[in-house]
C-alpha cells in the first residue's frame, strides 16, 4: 500500500528525489529546540479553534437585549457581538470549550514565542546568516500580540471594553498624526462607527493569521534552507550538523510535542476558567471596575502606564506628547527596537560579521548574556509594576509604595543584573578554563608516567 | 456463524501475532536495525488504547446532555485523549524507531559564481538603454505616484483630517441632566458624600460627551478655578466621566467619613488610578493623568431640574496634539 | 393597703427597668472603657474619632460586628477582623450608641425579594469601580477596598447607607430598599458565581490567567520538550 501511494505522488508531482531528502533532514538534537515548535502548534490549534469560533460568533455592534440562559444578565442591553459570545459559551454545546482553548492558545502561544526568543537570543542564534529569520520572528511576535489584543477585544465585555479604550488612547498620544491616525481607525472619535468592529474582526479572522502564516512559512523555510544552528560537540562544528533524520526519528517526536501541546491546550480549556465574559457584563463607556487588566502579554503597557508620572509635554496650548505616549508606544517601540536592532549592533560592535553555525552557550558571549538579562530585568520589573493594585488587595503591600519602588527599580536592578550577569559568565568560563588545564595537566601526568620505565 | 469464525480469528491474529521479518539479501541498510522492544510496543497500545477510550469518552459526554460540568469533562477527555497520544509517539520515538545520529554539510554560505551570474544577467539585459538612470527615476516616479493612488482610498475609513468631532458633546445650554432610565435629575435629589452618573437628555449611550459625575459639595469647600463662579449651583459639580489619561469610566468616588484624618474627597480612575479633586475643578492629585477633567457648568432649571449652563471647560476624553486649543461649542 | 400596692408598683417599674438599665449601664461602660477615648463622652467627638450623635444602631452596628471598631489609630483603614466583643457585649453597645440621638435602626434586608439582573446593573453602576464587579475588592488611592465575600446581607445593606470610611453614602433616594434587597442578592450570588469554565482561579481575569499561562503550561511544556530532547553533555 505504501509502494502504491509512493508511486502515485512521484508520478503525479515528481517530489521522491524531493522527499528523500527531506526524510532525511537532520535536526540537531536539543530541548530547547523544540519551544518554537511548541508555539507552531499553538498557533495551529488557534487556527483551528479559531475557525470554529468564526461560524457562531456575530461581528456586530448592534444592539440588542438578552433573554438567554444566564439570570443574571436578563434584559441588559448589549451587543449582538458580546450576545454572541455569551451563547457560545451557554448554548452551543462545546462551544465554551473550544472557546477557552482558542483563549488559553493564544497565552500560551506568546509564551511560547517568549520563551524561543530568549533561547535564540542567549545562544546567539540570530546570527549571519539567520539574522533574516530572527527578524521574521520578531514580527511574528508583534503581530501575535496585536493579533491576541484584537481577539478577545472582539467581544465587547466590559474589561475587554476598557482595554480598547487605552488602545485609542495610546494611539492618540502619537505626536502629530495620533488623532488623525485614531480617527482613521476607528472612523471617528471613540467608540468609533459600527464599521470598526469590521475592521477588527477581518482582522483578527484573515489579515493577521494570513500574514503569521506567511511569516511563518517563511521563517520556517528560512530555518530549513540554512540548517537548524547546534551546540559545540564532538563531531559537531561549523560545517557539519549532527542530529536525527526526520524520519524514523524526529517525526513522531514532532507529532509527539504537537499532540502534547494540543492535550495541554484542551486540558487547560476545559478545566480552569479564561474570561469569563458573562460575568464582566457588556461594556459602556461610562462603566468601569476595579482590577481590570489586559492579557498577560499587554502588562508591560499597563505597568509602563501606571509608572509614568502625570504630565503632558505642553507648549502653551499645544500638546506635543499626551501621557499614555511614554508607557502605551513608546516602551514597545523600544523593546522591539533594541531586539530588532541588536544582531546589527552586536556586528559593529564585536567585529564579528562571519557566518554562524554553532551556538553559544549563555556563558561564552558575556556582554550579550548581561545587556539581554538586563533589557529583559527591566520589561519583567515594568511587567509586575502592571499588577502592584492587585499585589495590594491580596497582600496588603501598600500601592502607593509600590509605584514608587518600581519607579527606582525598574532602572537600577537591570544595572545591577547587568555586572552581576557579566561577571558570572566570566566566573563560569574561568572555572572551565581551570578544570580544562588541570584535566590536561593529569593527562600529562599520566602519559609521562606510563612512559616512564619502572625502576 | 463461520464467517464471524473467521473475524474472531483474524481479530486474535491481529492482535496477538508479530511480524517476521522475512529473510532478505544482505544489502546496505539505509535504516539502521534497531533492537525490538516487546513491552514497549504493548505500552504503546495500551496508550493508543486510553487515546481511543478518551476521545470515545468526549464523544458520550457531548451526546449526553445531562452529564454536568460538560465544559470540563469534555476538556479533561479530549485533553487526556491527546496526551495518552503524545505519550504513545513519544514512546515510539525513543522506544520503537532508531534515534540515529547522522551527519551532514551544513549549506554552502554563500554561491559566488552564481551571485556573478545574477549580476551579469541583470547588467547585459539592460545592455539596451542608454538612460538607465533616468528611466529608474522615472520608473520609480511612476510606481510612488501609482502607489499612494492605491493608499489614498484608506482615507475614507475616517474623518482623518476632522478635528471638530473631537470637540463635539451633546450638551448645550439648557440641556437636562438624566439618570440611565432617562429621567430628570433634580438639584434637591443629589445629595453629599455620594455620586451619581448623569447623561445628557437625548444623547447617544455610547457617546463619550455625555456621561458626566456629579457630587455634591459644601459651597464652603469649593475652590473652582477662575471663572467657574456660577457653574456649581448649591455645591453641585459635574465633571466628564470619561478619564483625560486614557479614556475610561472614572468609576470611583472617594468620600471622607471623618476628614480630619482620612483623604479628602476625590474621584478616581480605576485603570491606572489617575485621581481628581472634585472641589478645584477635577485637578488631579495622583496618578499618570496629564489634565484635569472637563467640567460642565450646571444651573437649576425652573423646575429644579438640573440643566447644563453650556458646554464643557476642555474637550472630553484623552488627549490629542489639539486637546488644549479650545473649548467644546 | 396603698402602700403596699405602691411598693409592688415600685418593685414592678424597677424589675421593668432594671434589665435595660443594667443593660444601658454595661453598653455606656463598655463605650467608656473601648471608645470614650476617641470618640468623646456621649458620642460628642473628640479630633481623634468622629461623633457619634445621631449615627443610630445601622452605623455601630456595621462597624462592631465586622470588627472595624475599635480601631488601634485614628489614621487607619478599618479593616473587618475579629471583633474584641461577643455578640451580647456588640448588642449592648449598638443600643448605648442608638440611644445616642436619633439614628436609623439596625436594617433588615430581603435579599430572596431581590432580581439578579438589577442587582448587576445596580452594583455595575455604584460599586464595581470600588469593589470589582465580583466583590474581589480593589484599590482606590489611599485605602484598600475590601473583597465581599464576608460579608453577610444584613452588614452590606449597612454599608451602603453607613459609607463607612471612605465608601460613599447611598441613600434611598439614589437605592432604594427594593433595589438594594437586589444589589445585596447580587453580591450573594456573586460570592459563587456561575463558573461553568472549570476552575476560577480568583474571578480577577488576566493576571491569574497569566500566572496559569506560565507557570501551568509554560513549565509542563518545556518539561514535555526536555522528554522529548536531548539535554547538552556536560
Amino acid at each position: 500500500m505504501i509502494r502504491r501511494t509512493v508511486r502515485f505522488l512521484d508520478e503525479r508531482t515528481g517530489s521522491a528525489p524531493f522527499l528523500r531528502k527531506a526524510l532525511r533532514y537532520v535536526f540537531p538534537d536539543h530541548w530547547s529546540f523544540l519551544l518554537g515548535e511548541v508555539a507552531l502548534y499553538a498557533f495551529v490549534v488557534l487556527v483551528g479553534t479559531g475557525i470554529y469560533l468564526t461560524l457562531f460568533f456575530d461581528p456586530s455592534t448592534a444592539t440588542t437585549y438578552y433573554h438567554g440562559e444566564y439570570r443574571p444578565l436578563h434584559g441588559f442591553q448589549m451587543t449582538e457581538a458580546y450576545r454572541s459570545v455569551v451563547d457560545i459559551s451557554f448554548k452551543v454545546k462545546a462551544g465554551l470549550l473550544i472557546r477557552q482553548t482558542h483563549h488559553w492558545a493564544a497565552d500560551v502561544f506568546v509564551v511560547a514565542i517568549v520563551l524561543h526568543l530568549l533561547r535564540i537570543f542567549f545562544t546567539g542564534a540570530f546570527r549571519k546568516p539567520r539574522d533574516l529569520t530572527y527578524y521574521i520572528g520578531l514580527s511574528m511576535l508583534a503581530f501575535a500580540l496585536l493579533e491576541g489584543y484584537l481577539g478577545y477585544s472582539l467581544a465587547d465585555d466590559l474589561l475587554s471594553g476598557m482595554g480598547l479604550a487605552i488602545g485609542y488612547s495610546v494611539l492618540m498620544s502619537v505626536p502629530v498624526v495620533g488623532a488623525n491616525l485614531a480617527e482613521l481607525v476607528w472612523g471617528g472619535p471613540f467608540p468609533g462607527t459600527p464599521a470598526f468592529w469590521s475592521r477588527m474582526y477581518v482582522a483578527h479572522v484573515f489579515l493577521l493569521p494570513m500574514l503569521i502564516a506567511t511569516l511563518l512559512g517563511a521563517h520556517l523555510l528560512l530555518v530549513a534552507a540554512r540548517h537548524h544552528t547546534q551546540f559545540r560537540g564532538p563531531r559537531k562544528t561549523e560545517r557539519k550538523v549532527v542530529g536525527v533524520p526526520t524520519f524514523p526519528g524526529y517525526a513522531p517526536r514532532s507529532l509527539g510535542l504537537a499532540s502534547a501541546v494540543t492535550a495541554v491546550l484542551f486540558l487547560l480549556g476545559g478545566l480552569v476558567q479564561i474570561n469569563p465574559i458573562w460575568l464582566w457584563g457588556p461594556y459602556h463607556v461610562d462603566q468601569g471596575t476595579n482590577g481590570a487588566q489586559p492579557d498577560w502579554y499587554l502588562g508591560w503597557l499597563i505597568g509602563a502606564l501606571r509608572l509614568v508620572p502625570g504630565f503632558d509635554v505642553t507648549i502653551g496650548s499645544y500638546t506635543l506628547v499626551p501621557n499614555p505616549f511614554w508607557g502605551g508606544a513608546l516602551l514597545p517601540l523600544l523593546v522591539f527596537g533594541f531586539l530588532f536592532l541588536f544582531p546589527w549592533a552586536e556586528r559593529r560592535l564585536t567585529g564579528d560579521r562571519a557566518f554562524h553555525n554553532l551556538l553559544d552557550r549563555p556563558r561564552d558571549a558575556p556582554w550579550r548574556t548581561a545587556i539581554g538579562a538586563a533589557v529583559f530585568t527591566w520589561a519583567a520589573l515594568i511587567f509586575l509594576a502592571g499588577s502592584a493594585d492587585r499585589v495590594f488587595v491580596t497582600f496588603f503591600v501598600s500601592y502607593g509604595w509600590q509605584i514608587l519602588f518600581f519607579r527606582v527599580a525598574v532602572w537600577l536592578v537591570p544595572v545591577l543584573v547587568l555586572v552581576v550577569t557579566r561577571r558570572v559568565c566570566l566566573e563560569l568560563q574561568a572555572s572551565e578554563r581551570v578544570e580544562r588545564e588541570r584535566k590536561l595537566a593529569e593527562e600529562e601526568a599520566r602519559r609521562a608516567a606510563a612512559l616512564e620505565p619502572v625502576r | 456463524m463461520k464467517a464471524l469464525w473467521r473475524w474472531i480469528v483474524a481479530a486474535i491474529v491481529l492482535l496477538l501475532g508479530r511480524g517476521r521479518r522475512p529473510p532478505r539479501v544482505e544489502h546496505e541498510r539505509l535504516v539502521p536495525a534497531g533492537k525490538p522492544s516487546p513491552r514497549a510496543e504493548f505500552l504503546v497500545l495500551g496508550l493508543f488504547g486510553a487515546t481511543a477510550a478518551c476521545a470515545i469518552a468526549f464523544v458520550v459526554v457531548y451526546a449526553i446532555e445531562s452529564i454536568p460540568h460538560q465544559t470540563q469533562f469534555l476538556g479533561l477527555s479530549l485533553g487526556l485523549a491527546f496526551a495518552f497520544l503524545a505519550a504513545a509517539l513519544i514512546l515510539i520515538a525513543h522506544r520503537l524507531v532508531v534515534t540515529e545520529e547522522l551527519e551532514e554539510d551544513y549549506p554552502v554560505p554563500a554561491h559566488p559564481a552564481e551571485q556573478e551570474a545574477l549580476m551579469e544577467l541583470v547588467e547585459e539585459s539592460g545592455g539596451r538603454m542608454t538612460r538607465k538612470r533616468l528611466l529608474i527615476l522615472g520608473g520609480g516616479a511612476a510606481g510612488a505616484a501609482l502607489g499612494a493612488a492605491l493608499v489614498t482610498p484608506a482615507l475614507s475609513l475616517g474623518p482623518a483630517f476632522e478635528i471638530a468631532p473631537f470637540f463635539r458633546t451633546p450638551w448645550r445650554r439648557g440641556v437636562r441632566l438624566v439618570d440611565e432610565r432617562g429621567r430628570p435629575l433634580h438639584a434637591s435629589d443629589i445629595l453629599e458624600e455620594t455620586f451619581y452618573t448623569a447623561y445628557a437628555e437625548g444623547a447617544d449611550r455610547e457617546d463619550i460627551g455625555s456621561p458626566l459625575v456629579v457630587v455634591r459639595l459644601r459651597a464652603a469647600d469649593l475652590d473652582l478655578p477662575a471663572g467657574r463662579e456660577g457653574w456649581a449651583p448649591r455645591g453641585i459639580v459635574a465633571y466628564s466621566k470619561i478619564c483625560t489619561h486614557a479614556g475610561c469610566a472614572v468609576a470611583l468616588y472617594r468620600k471622607p467619613t471623618f476628614p480630619p484624618v482620612e483623604p479628602r474627597p476625590a474621584l478616581v480612575c480605576p485603570c491606572h488610578y489617575s485621581t481628581f479633586d472634585p472641589a478645584r475643578g477635577a485637578k488631579v492629585l495622583y496618578g499618570p493623568a496629564g489634565r484635569p477633567l472637563p467640567q460642565l457648568p450646571l444651573l437649576v432649571g425652573p423646575g429644579g431640574e438640573l440643566r447644563a449652563a453650556g458646554n464643557f471647560s476642555g474637550a472630553v476624553g484623552p488627549a490629542w496634539w489639539g486637546v488644549r486649543n479650545r473649548r467644546p461649542s | 393597703m396603698r402602700g403596699v400596692v405602691r411598693r409592688l408598683l415600685v418593685l414592678a417599674a424597677l424589675a421593668l427597668l432594671a434589665p435595660g438599665a443594667a443593660a444601658a449601664q454595661s453598653g455606656s461602660g463598655l463605650y467608656a472603657e473601648n471608645c470614650l477615648r476617641c470618640h468623646g463622652p456621649g458620642g460628642s467627638g473628640t479630633p481623634r474619632g468622629p461623633r457619634l450623635r445621631g449615627v443610630g444602631a445601622i452605623s455601630a452596628d456595621l462597624y462592631l460586628r465586622t470588627g472595624y471598631m475599635p480601631l488601634r489609630s485614628p489614621g487607619d483603614q478599618p479593616t473587618r477582623r475579629r471583633s474584641p466583643f461577643n455578640p451580647q457585649q456588640i448588642d449592648a453597645l449598638v443600643a448605648y450608641v442608638a440611644s445616642l440621638g436619633k439614628g436609623d435602626p439596625v436594617p433588615r434586608p430581603h435579599p430572596e425579594r431581590g432580581s439578579l439582573p438589577v442587582g448587576l446593573r445596580l452594583f455595575t453602576e455604584h460599586c464595581a469601580g470600588c469593589h470589582q464587579v465580583l466583590g474581589e475588592g480593589g484599590y482606590v488611592t489611599g485605602a484598600r477596598v475590601p473583597p465581599l465575600e464576608h460579608a453577610t446581607a444584613t452588614q452590606i445593606a449597612e454599608a451602603v447607607r453607613v459609607g463607612p470610611y471612605l465608601m460613599p453614602r447611598f441613600p434611598k433616594t439614589q437605592i432604594t430598599d427594593r433595589e438594594l434587597d437586589s444589589l445585596i442578592a447580587y453580591v450573594e450570588w456573586a460570592k459563587h458565581p456561575d463558573d461553568r469554565g472549570g476552575w476560577a482561579i480568583g474571578h480577577i481575569g488576566p493576571v491569574p490567567e497569566g500566572l496559569v499561562a506560565w507557570l501551568l503550561a509554560g513549565t509542563a511544556l518545556v518539561a514535555v520538550c526536555v522528554v522529548i530532547g536531548k539535554r547538552n553533555e556536560a
